[in-house]
């Protein structure tokens, strides 16, 4: 069993359960989106003191922070339990690509997540992983509270209750992610 | 333990981005280069049925488990909003790879770098909340 739940899912296993997961909570009187929990951690902190943004009743958002740290215990049970042997199946044009860029490639699984010569704490103190961590961090929490979302909430939710608003935000995802891959991208990693 | 179904429906999101390697920043950035289906495969699965489900419960007008009105509101219509909003979010997301969801499994995974990344991401939502009402929205 387990070593069968190892295996890398399928794109359709992984979106049914996607799907499952949204609609459960919708029937616990609960919206998906997990750009939410890092509002909630703001007010926890003491924001709203100063911003009106963060002054609400975070109470109502308890639940969300139970689920970010199941979505935690989620990445604990799948390393310790279900790590596959293969790496990441990328397509041979992005791997080519990525190779030119001096990006490292996943050759083992545990590799597979995050570029090895990339994602380090050494990285930091380079102008690109600076760019990519720290400013690449701070724009997906300005951009999601911006939009109101990021994949869970507009993507997914969004998109399944058919709203015209997310599916701009879905679109404008994609115009930032294609500039970001296609143009930046290969100008950050040369710094 | 009222908190329990959600911790449970957490971990079951966590593996699934992690098993379904959605959690990879190789394969946002191959979706990006539109040279797999995987990704889309994934989001296209989960926005058709959902939204199958989400027409049957409008449909039935099906409750929720405590028998209220499910949590399904339009949103308010901006374009400005979401696609700056949306661009900003889509640029970090090519960067660092991954979006809060697979970014929390991705820690519990022991990618320890990430937790910079959310502390950031943290830092972008109170700045976010700052500048609110200087932003079009």
């Amino acid at each position: 069993m387990l070593e069968w739940l190892s295996q890398p899912w399928h794109w359709s296993v992984s979106g049914i359960l996607l799907a499952g997961v949204m609609v459960t909570l919708l029937f616990l009187e609960k919206s998906f989106g997990m750009s939410a929990t890092m509002r909630t951690m703001c007010a926890i902190g003491g924001a709203g003191k100063k911003i009106k943004f963060f002054d609400f009743d975070w109470s109502t958002q308890k639940w969300n922070l139970i689920f970010m740290l199941g979505v935690v215990f989620g990445g604990v049970l799948a390393s310790t339990f279900l790590s596959s042997s293969e790496p990441v199946d990328l397509s041979v044009s992005t791997v080519d690509n990525l190779k030119n860029m001096g990006v490292a490639v996943p050759t083992v699984y545990t590799d597979s997540f995050v570029p090895s010569n990339l994602f380090t704490f050494d990285q930091l103190y380079t102008v690109r992983g600076f760019v990519l961590i720290i400013i690449g961090g701070f724009m997906i929490g300005f951009g999601a509270r911006y939009a109101g979302g990021c994949t869970s909430g507009h993507a997914i939710s969004g998109l399944a209750n058919l709203q015209l608003p997310s599916l701009i935000a879905v679109v404008g995802f994609f115009i930032g992610g294609i500039i970001m891959t296609h143009l930046l991208l290969p100008v950050i990693l040369q710094l | 333990m009222k908190g329990l179904k959600y911790l449970v429906l957490g971990t079951l999101f966590g593996v699934t981005m992690i098993k379904s390697e959605a959690a990879s920043w190789y394969r946002i950035h191959e979706m990006f280069r539109f040279e797999s289906f995987h990704m889309f495969g994934i989001i296209g699965v989960a926005v058709v049925l959902g939204a199958i489900l989400v027409a049957i419960i409008k449909k039935k007008h099906l409750k929720t488990l405590k028998g209220t009105k499910v949590p399904l509101h339009p949103k308010s219509m901006s374009i400005p909003r979401y696609l700056i909003g949306g661009t900003i979010f889509g640029l970090g997301w090519a960067m660092t790879g991954a979006c809060p969801g697979p970014l929390y499994a991705l820690i519990g995974q022991g990618t320890w770098i990430l937790i910079v990344v959310v502390i950031s991401a943290l830092l972008g939502t109170l700045v976010y909340g700052a500048l609110r009402e200087k932003l079009p929205h």
